[in-house]
């Protein structure tokens, strides 16, 4: 097994949908791909927002673009206009999953 | 028929950069210019100003936008399309009449979109067997009817083709979905069919990679973000479209930014839920078949899409009044920034708690050090922290005891821990809290109309 960082394989842009953020990864090429399809498990993304996503964590694979979107629900503290967080939009989650590092089989 | 179009986005939001559309029409060639201005917060603002001014409720930039750009547009045959009219697209377009008259420009067709609106006749909905039920909660909308401040249905881009097909120049709509504003000049150009699904999403997907301005040229671009050349200057994105719903992604070349598959791929992912349902009112949207392909120097070629039969619902977006919240801020030096400002929150929770005041929610957050990533924020040692920003937000329906957790902040500076600063801005002031209701409505419930101004 080795580590490997995901902000070296991948970029993305998050959001909100209601209470739920969503966080989309793209991976940079077709080997990051497949690391990130194979690893980068809804498990694992609800493992990595302990104490920021409260509720489930959901994936969906966008394998033509090389890109995994994930929601989180129930994280945004209410919601767009009703949320006291300062990041009230989850405009900063991308770059919160990014700091992930992964385990791969070498 | 036209053998393609450029449709350009010239507004992300109402607040976006000022200048661009007057860029976006001034700086090469274009047909279309589409401006978004409406988030959901947007329609109770509206809706507030309406209330207290019958002449209000529409996006106020666009009179000023339009005394800019109207002559240009009308001399260079551009046609602008924006959903700016909010919860008065009369008024608005009576705004923009009045800029032509000034201008001494005639021969021109201004059209409304109405008919989204349905805040009048929210009983009539429900007698009609439609609860509007919270999409999330489920929940009936007849339990925060008294509090309600606006309920509008999202129209597509149908009655958006039916004003390009009565002549219009200019088309001002209420809530309207971001994709529909450049979904629609397709359908009129090109005379695509509102069952060729595929052709409908492939429009779909050029909105929403259009709908956000400046963020899929460059803007807000995590891969490599020094890398996007004079972003000062950034050219919003322009989706030039072919009958065959080929679309290419480009901007005007004399502009800053730049249009990458990064760019669009970061764009395509924002604010989606299932990729394979991207719903619309005009079709589903399959995200799963999009093909990008780079096939030229700031040129992104958009192909394959495919969709489906759009829904027997429109989206509603009603907005409630649900209590008051207020934000503040203090900001602690080193050394031992996070511990003084930890020392300043327990303090003044223990004054809001002395004082009995009632709150639904206390949120505290130290800018500097875990407000974007929280628990995820690396540990620093004291030593390596500079500055640490407090930042405590309260929310509750009590307005008193909102109010009176502004009055405790800038006590702190001279009753709490030392090297303070940063209260320049007065007393937080109680704000009002809007919260949103999303909901369905049958389509037959509701009926789009159209109407013409000619100048």
């Amino acid at each position: 097994m080795k580590k490997i960082k995901l902000i070296d394989i991948a970029h993305g842009r998050s959001g909100d949908k209601g209470d739920a953020a969503n966080v989309g990864i793209i991976a940079y090429d077709d080997k990051g791909y497949q690391l990130i399809e194979k690893y980068l498990t809804a498990e694992k993304v609800k493992e990595h927002f302990q104490g920021i996503c409260l509720g489930k964590v959901e994936r969906f694979e966008l394998p033509n673009i090389r890109a995994l979107n994930f929601l989180l629900h129930n994280t945004l503290g209410g919601g767009g206009t009703v949320s006291l967080k300062h990041d009230a939009q989850g405009k900063t989650l991308a770059a919160a999953l990014l700091r992930l590092e992964l385990e791969i089989e070498e | 028929m036209k053998d393609k179009i450029r449709i350009a986005s010239g507004q992300g939001f109402w607040g976006d950069l000022i200048d661009a559309p007057y860029t976006q029409v001034t700086a090469g060639q274009v047909d279309y210019l589409v401006m978004d201005y409406l988030a959901e917060v947007t329609m109770s603002i509206l809706q507030k100003q309406k209330n207290k001014n019958p002449k209000l409720g529409y996006a106020r930039d666009i009179p000023e936008l339009m005394d800019r750009i109207l002559p240009i547009c009308k001399e260079k045959n551009i046609k602008v399309i924006t959903n700016g009219g909010g919860v008065n697209p009369e008024a608005c377009a009576e705004a923009v009449i009045d800029v032509a008259r000034k201008h001494k420009i005639s021969n021109l067709k201004i059209a409304v979109v109405l008919g989204d609106n349905i805040l009048d006749r929210i009983d009539n909905v429900i007698t009609n067997g439609c609860q509007l039920n919270n999409m999330e909660t489920g929940e009936p909308v007849s339990i925060v009817k008294d509090k309600l401040l606006s309920a509008n249905v999202y129209f597509g881009a149908m009655p958006i083709v039916e004003a390009l097909k009565m002549g219009a120049d200019i088309v001002i709509t209420g809530r309207t979905t971001d994709t529909g504003l450049t979904l629609a000049p397709m359908i009129y150009e090109f005379g695509w069919s509102k069952n060729d699904y595929n052709l409908l999403s492939a429009g779909t997907v050029a909105g929403h990679i259009l709908e956000c301005g400046g963020q899929a040229s460059g803007g807000n671009l995590l891969a490599d973000w020094r890398s996007v050349p004079d972003i000062e200057n950034i050219g919003f994105p322009i989706a030039e479209a072919y009958p065959d719903g080929n679309i290419i992604i480009t901007k005007h070349q004399s502009l800053g930014g730049k249009v990458t598959i990064e760019t669009v791929s970061e764009q395509l992912v924002y604010e989606i839920g299932d990729p394979k349902n991207y719903i619309t009112p005009d079709c589903v949207a399959d995200f799963t078949s999009i093909e990008l392909e780079e096939v030229g120097k700031d040129r992104i070629r958009v192909y394959g899409v495919k969709g489906n039969p759009e829904t027997e619902f429109y989206k509603v977006s009603c907005s409630y009044s649900s209590g008051y919240s207020a934000v503040g801020t203090l900001t602690y030096s080193w050394p031992d920034a996070l511990s003084k400002a930890k020392q300043a929150d327990q303090i003044l929770r223990k004054r809001l708690e002395y004082l009995n005041l009632s709150f639904d929610e206390i949120r505290t957050e130290f800018v500097g050090y875990n407000s974007c990533h929280g628990p995820l924020a690396t540990k620093l040692d004291e030593d390596r922290i500079n500055e640490v920003m407090l930042r405590i937000a309260v929310r509750g329906s009590d307005y008193y005891s909102i109010e009176r957790f502004g009055k405790e902040i800038a006590p702190l500076i001279l009753t709490g821990p030392p090297s303070v600063t940063g209260f320049a801005g007065g007393r937080p002031k109680p704000a009002d809290v809007v919260a949103y209701w999303p909901a369905l409505i049958p389509k037959k419930l509701v009926e789009p109309k159209v109407e013409i101004i000619t100048l």
